[in-house]
């Protein structure tokens, strides 16, 4: 039976496991005086007869299919002969891939060897008794448990406890599937950074002011030695980012102010549903409307007030990414502050009216010191989206790694140059492109601290209400 | 005095239309239909028995109305609270005394859909006219709610947020002695007087409620409204509110919502007696606990219902 088969046969196996169980169940309990009498509801009877059912042979399956090429391979090449090694100068891999393609595709096996044409039935023959196995044992482990269980139901099986024991474990497993991810994520990026701060020193690295990554990558090639210095593309990105959150954050918290507070329901139900349109825009098409419209208009802007005779202007700016950033994560701001606002009881609201407080000494002097922690949260997620955001700045900011606070001169990021870096054909073995993972991780590192400091002014400031 | 509208044998318009629904709807027995229901009693009320004006008239209030969008919650409502009383508003859950005491210093305006008619003077001056500013009026009239809602600052400053909104000390010694004051007379400044920097959500649910007396009365208002102050404290916690609110009564005119009879004959000088959006009767505390004039009023002290 082919594997995808085989699943939907274990999970039919468990929808029949689960009917029989339950009607077992019930059928029993009509000799001890009804369902009450019973330790579980007639559900968990065939729950737990499914589960039985279905995990034990689920997993038989998984782990015969994550182990049966690995033996048959092994099993294969330890019959061939020992000129067959010699042939592909000791390189078993490829001669297991000749085999196998022999093996899939009988019309190019006439110019192999016999010794590989025996091997390639041999294969042929191993896999289908594998896969006959496989179906075998799989089945008559769905069908073995679940008769076990089936066998033991009576009114004192603690079935209700046991399923739920499972689901229980389900949920854990579930939850610790992103922590596992993120570890796993951090840790091959640190092993790569290792690789590449032995080969470029982090000094260099973290305080060195020129960005330039181009170098040869074969002995033959020209080119420069490059230079790994971090400093210039931890500029832009902050650049750019401040330049976003000074324009979200005032116009996000203001926006949720007025929703919450002052605006009737109807004008609220306009604008809310409006701003979370402006979320959902795909970021290149903000990256257009910033290359295209924002940045030549500040850059004419520049050039008509003459700001030129000072500053360099390019046609593609900071500004121009930052302003439009800025206006993308105004939703991030403003609808998780509306949400914190309005979780503010009204009691406080109340008790700061009836003193005679204005409306803006309640918001500002009630409203917003209790709902600090959600606005600071609301806060730090547009900032890690505007660390964090690449196709804006690729389209609008630029990709010249200019060591500058010119707001209105073209600079880069770190995102950015991750994708420069990693875009086309590179060896991973180069500095060239270990730099990325190396940016990678300094990235991480300061969202991370960010976040920590962010926690630690909240838990300072905040006046918490119960 | 005696305003006797009820007249069984000469019912209303409206008590007219129930009984004849009730008799299209229901076969009942004659003498069932002889005894009418404190709703349909409470229906046909349209002036309020007792005494419910009064002569030096600190808050005065004729022909309130109060509309929850469709819904009147308080029906023609006349009463007159005078200086330096403590007015207690009892009835049943839901007859519109709360909504009634929110109107007294305009805090209905929080609420979009709710609408308030009529008339309600405090010192002559109707509060509900479209050019006063409700900021100085809640200053005068204060409000202690049911629930302890102590800002999530400190002790120190839940008491001075008052006096610093409105500018009434210029001197941080003057706001200290505010503070003070207000914690001594409203009970807690010796529980207090050691830790008033931290947070006032720390305290106990009494303590909270003191604090948030003592937070209205740092504004000297002329008129304090509470709205079931006591509902949410154990005995001892309400013994000393009740407590307090003899001594204040002394300075301050007070309206006060209680579910607790005792509470209302224990600390008011005036009762009134709300039933169904309805004023029923208004007279001296003494005389509605032992001889109420109307018999709405005599069910509910003596627990027939409620």
């Amino acid at each position: 039976m082919e594997s995808s088969v085989l699943v939907i046969a274990i999970f039919v196996l468990g929808i029949i496991a689960f009917v029989v169980g339950r009607s077992r169940s019930v059928a029993i309990s009509q000799n001890v005086g009804g369902i009450r009498f019973l330790n579980s509801l007639p559900f968990y009877y065939g729950a737990l007869t499914a589960l039985w059912c279905a995990i034990p042979s689920f997993l038989v399956f998984a782990v015969w299919s994550l182990f049966d090429d690995a033996i048959i391979r092994s099993a294969i090449i330890a019959t061939l002969p020992a000129e067959a090694a010699e042939s592909v100068g000791g390189n078993l891999n490829l001669l297991f891939n000749q085999i196998y393609n022999v093996s899939v595709d009988a019309a190019g096996s006439e110019s192999a060897p016999d010794y590989m044409v025996a091997a390639a039935q041999h294969l042929h023959s191993m896999q289908s008794i594998s896969r006959w196995a496989l179906t075998g044992l799989v089945l008559a482990c769905a069908l073995g448990t679940s008769i076990v269980v089936w066998s033991r139901i009576n009114p004192q099986l603690k079935a209700r406890y046991q399923v739920e024991r499972v689901f229980r474990s389900f949920l854990f497993l579930c939850s610790s599937l992103a922590i596992l991810t993120t570890i796993g994520i951090v840790v091959s990026v640190l092993f790569e950074s290792i690789r590449f701060f032995a080969m470029v020193s982090p000094i260099d690295f973290l305080f060195g002011l020129e960005w330039s990554p181009q170098m040869a990558i074969r002995a033959d090639q020209e080119g420069s030695s490059g230079s790994f210095g971090a400093i210039p593309l931890f500029t832009g990105t902050l650049l750019i980012a401040l330049i976003a959150l000074i324009i979200a954050v005032p116009c996000g918290l203001m926006t949720a102010i007025f929703l919450s507070e002052y605006a009737s329901s109807r004008i609220r139900d306009i604008i809310k549903p409006m701003l979370e349109v402006l979320a959902g825009i795909p970021t290149v098409v903000y990256g257009f409307f910033a290359a295209l419209t924002v940045a030549p208009f500040i850059r004419d802007m520049g050039l008509s007030i003459g700001l030129d005779q000072w500053l360099p202007i390019s046609s593609e700016s900071a500004l121009a990414a930052g302003l439009v950033m800025g206006v993308m994560i105004i939703p991030f701001v403003s609808s998780l502050s509306d949400d914190v606002i309005n979780a503010v009881p009204q009691s406080l609201r109340d008790g700061a009216l009836g003193l005679g407080s204005t409306r803006s000494e309640v918001i500002k002097q009630v409203v917003i010191p209790a709902a600090l922690p959600g606005i600071v949260g609301g806060v730090l997620l547009a900032a890690s989206r505007a660390i964090g955001e690449t196709m804006i700045v690729v389209m609008a900011a630029g990709l010249a790694a200019n060591l500058t606070l010119n707001p209105l001169d073209s600079v880069t990021t770190v995102t950015v140059q991750i994708v420069t870096l990693l875009v086309g054909d590179q060896e991973f073995d180069s500095p060239k492109t270990l730099a990325a993972f190396a940016l990678g991780l300094m990235l991480f590192l300061v969202t991370l601290s960010l976040n920590y400091f962010a926690l630690h002014i909240v838990k300072k400031y905040r006046e918490q209400y119960d | 005095m005696q305003d006797t509208v009820i007249e069984s044998k000469a019912p209303t318009a409206k008590t007219v239309q129930v009984e004849r629904t009730k008799k299209t709807t229901k076969t009942e027995s004659n003498a069932m239909n002889a005894k009418r229901s404190p709703t349909e009693i409470a229906e046909s009320i349209t002036e309020t028995v007792g005494k419910p004006l009064a002569q030096n008239a600190k808050l005065a209030m004729r022909n309130v109305n109060v509309h929850y969008d469709q819904k009147q919650a308080v029906f023609d409502v006349n009463l007159d609270i005078a200086e330096n009383q403590v007015v207690a508003l009892i009835g049943p859950s839901g007859c519109g005394k709360s909504t009634f005491l929110r109107c007294l210093n305009r805090m209905n305006d929080t609420i979009d859909i709710c609408r308030v008619e009529g008339s309600i003077q405090l010192d002559g001056m109707d509060i509900y006219d479209s050019k006063l500013d409700v900021v100085p009026l809640r200053a005068r009239v204060g409000m202690v709610f049911q629930k302890p809602n102590p800002f999530p600052k400190s002790i120190y400053d839940n008491v001075a947020y008052g006096p610093r909104i409105h500018g009434l000390v210029n001197r941080r010694a003057d706001l200290d002695d505010v503070v003070e004051s207000s914690l001594r007379k409203a009970g807690l400044w010796e529980e207090v007087k050691d830790r008033l920097e931290s947070p006032g959500t720390g305290l106990s649910g009494g303590q909270q409620q003191r604090l948030c007396i003592a937070r209205t009365i740092a504004v000297s208002p002329e008129v304090i409204l509470m709205d079931e102050p006591c509902s949410a404290l154990d005995p001892i916690a309400t013994a000393k509110i009740e407590e307090l609110i003899a001594e204040l009564s002394q300075n301050f005119t007070i309206a006060i919502v209680t579910h607790s009879m005792q509470q209302a004959a224990r600390v008011s000088n005036r009762t009134a007696y709300f039933h169904l959006g309805r004023l029923v009767e208004v007279n001296e505390t003494e005389k509605v606990f032992t001889n109420p004039d109307h018999e709405l009023t005599e069910a509910y002290i003596t627990g027939r219902f409620g």
